[in-house]
């Protein structure tokens, strides 16, 4: 399996050239960086070329590196049922770099490109509707990116007086919480247990004994 | 006659009077008292919360992983019909509102809308953590905090989701409010 897809590998190379920036078989699996311009020509190829033939677009995600300049990563995963191969393209944009739609290429793409702009605000040059998918309609922000707070800025209540749904900033009862549950123990050091107020000298004696 | 009742069931109670004597008796009694008096005093109340207990019509509002549980509510293992409650398409028909699953902020004003179409006497259950007080997805900046902010709810089923006997425990919880509080006006 890592032979072919190695062969593959090696196939990409020559017929994409500059585009090309990097390819990995790693686990198993073939990824592909390549130039952010070239990506609609790159799945062209990869879809129509008797070699690849990969004619179904699974996914296309996002991915986040807050600190890494070229800040988002767009995964393009694909299938090739005529050969039974899998291949990962990636690239990488930011807020201000437009990518080039793949709608044209796979029509799938169309719904997977709005959700990655509306999830991340990554931003798709000519594509044919490029609305937010999921989110309330008016919703500011994206919010899968890193720096997006998980409770995000506005909640909904039914306002009895203006008789509709009104937006209001986010008040919460009690803060988000986070529990280390690597260690169970933290925060009981110092609670004495109902009962348990005579039972502090046995430890420190078993202590002396163990030493 | 045949002799086949019910244990501890009278049999002559709840029979209608047929024609004879008695029944000429009976109405001879309420022609009087109506001419007498001019109007008629019985229990409306008691009959109006019988029809209303004995049809409750939810408005089907499968929002998440909690209307599986609704479905089987529904079918033929706890069958809600034999309690009257048929799930309806439309929002005009119903009288009990099931929310059953996370209610999205994208769906709050489509939800209050369906709420606002139904007709009066309405009534709400909330159905599962989510539609109690967000449950899971409390902190999620898309979740409305329990649909409670949106509705009044009459009746909370708690759960995650809710067992089908949970949720049946919760429309009988439903009709004994309705025959406490129940009146020809709420």
């Amino acid at each position: 399996m890592d032979q072919a897809l190695k062969e593959l590998a090696e196939h990409l190379r020559d017929q994409l050239g500059d585009k090309l920036t990097e390819a990995e078989v790693r686990l198993g699996e073939l990824t592909i960086t390549v130039q952010r311009d070239s990506i609609v020509e790159v799945l062209k190829s990869l879809r129509d070329d008797s070699n690849c033939m990969f004619h179904q677009l699974m996914d296309v995600c996002g991915v986040d590196y807050p600190d890494d300049s070229p800040r988002f990563e767009i995964v393009y995963n694909l299938l090739s049922m005529t050969h039974n191969t899998r291949i990962r393209v990636k690239l990488r944009t930011d807020e201000d770099d437009p990518v080039p739609s793949v709608a044209g290429v796979f029509s799938t793409a169309n719904w997977f490109e709005r959700e990655i702009w509306d999830m991340y605000g990554g931003f798709f040059s000519d594509h044919p509707d490029l609305r937010r998918l999921l989110t309330d309609y008016g919703f500011e922000g994206h919010p899968l990116r890193k720096d997006f707070p998980l409770t995000g800025y506005v909640e909904v209540r039914y306002d009895d007086e203006q008789k509709r749904v009104v937006y209001e900033p986010v008040k919460l009862t009690q803060e988000f919480r986070n529990f280390d549950f690597e260690s169970p123990w933290e925060g009981m050091e110092r609670v004495v247990l109902p009962g348990d107020e005579k039972a502090e000298a046995e430890p420190e004696e078993e202590e002396t004994e163990a030493s | 006659m045949s002799a086949v009742t019910q244990p501890g069931i009278d049999p002559a109670a709840g029979q209608p009077i047929g024609p004879g004597a008695e029944q000429d008796e009976i109405l001879a009694r309420v022609t009087q008292e109506l001419q007498d008096k001019g109007f008629v005093l019985a229990n409306v109340d008691k009959l109006v919360n019988w029809a209303r207990t004995g049809s409750l019509w939810p408005m089907t509002f499968g929002l998440a992983c909690c209307a599986v549980e609704m479905i089987h509510a529904y079918m033929s293992r706890y069958d809600l019909d034999r309690f009257g409650v048929v799930p309806r398409p439309s929002p005009r028909q119903s009288d009990v509102m099931i929310v059953a699953g996370t209610l999205t902020n994208k769906m709050a004003p489509a939800f209050r809308k369906v709420y606002d179409q139904m007709a009066e006497p309405r009534y709400v259950i909330s159905m599962g953590s989510c539609a109690n007080g967000g449950g899971y997805y409390h902190y999620s900046y898309a979740i409305v905090r329990g649909c409670d902010r949106v509705v009044p709810v009459d009746v909370y089923v708690p759960g995650c989701p809710p067992t089908a006997e949970a949720l049946v425990y919760g429309i009988l919880q439903l009709q004994k409010k309705i025959k406490r509080t129940g009146a020809l006006w709420r």
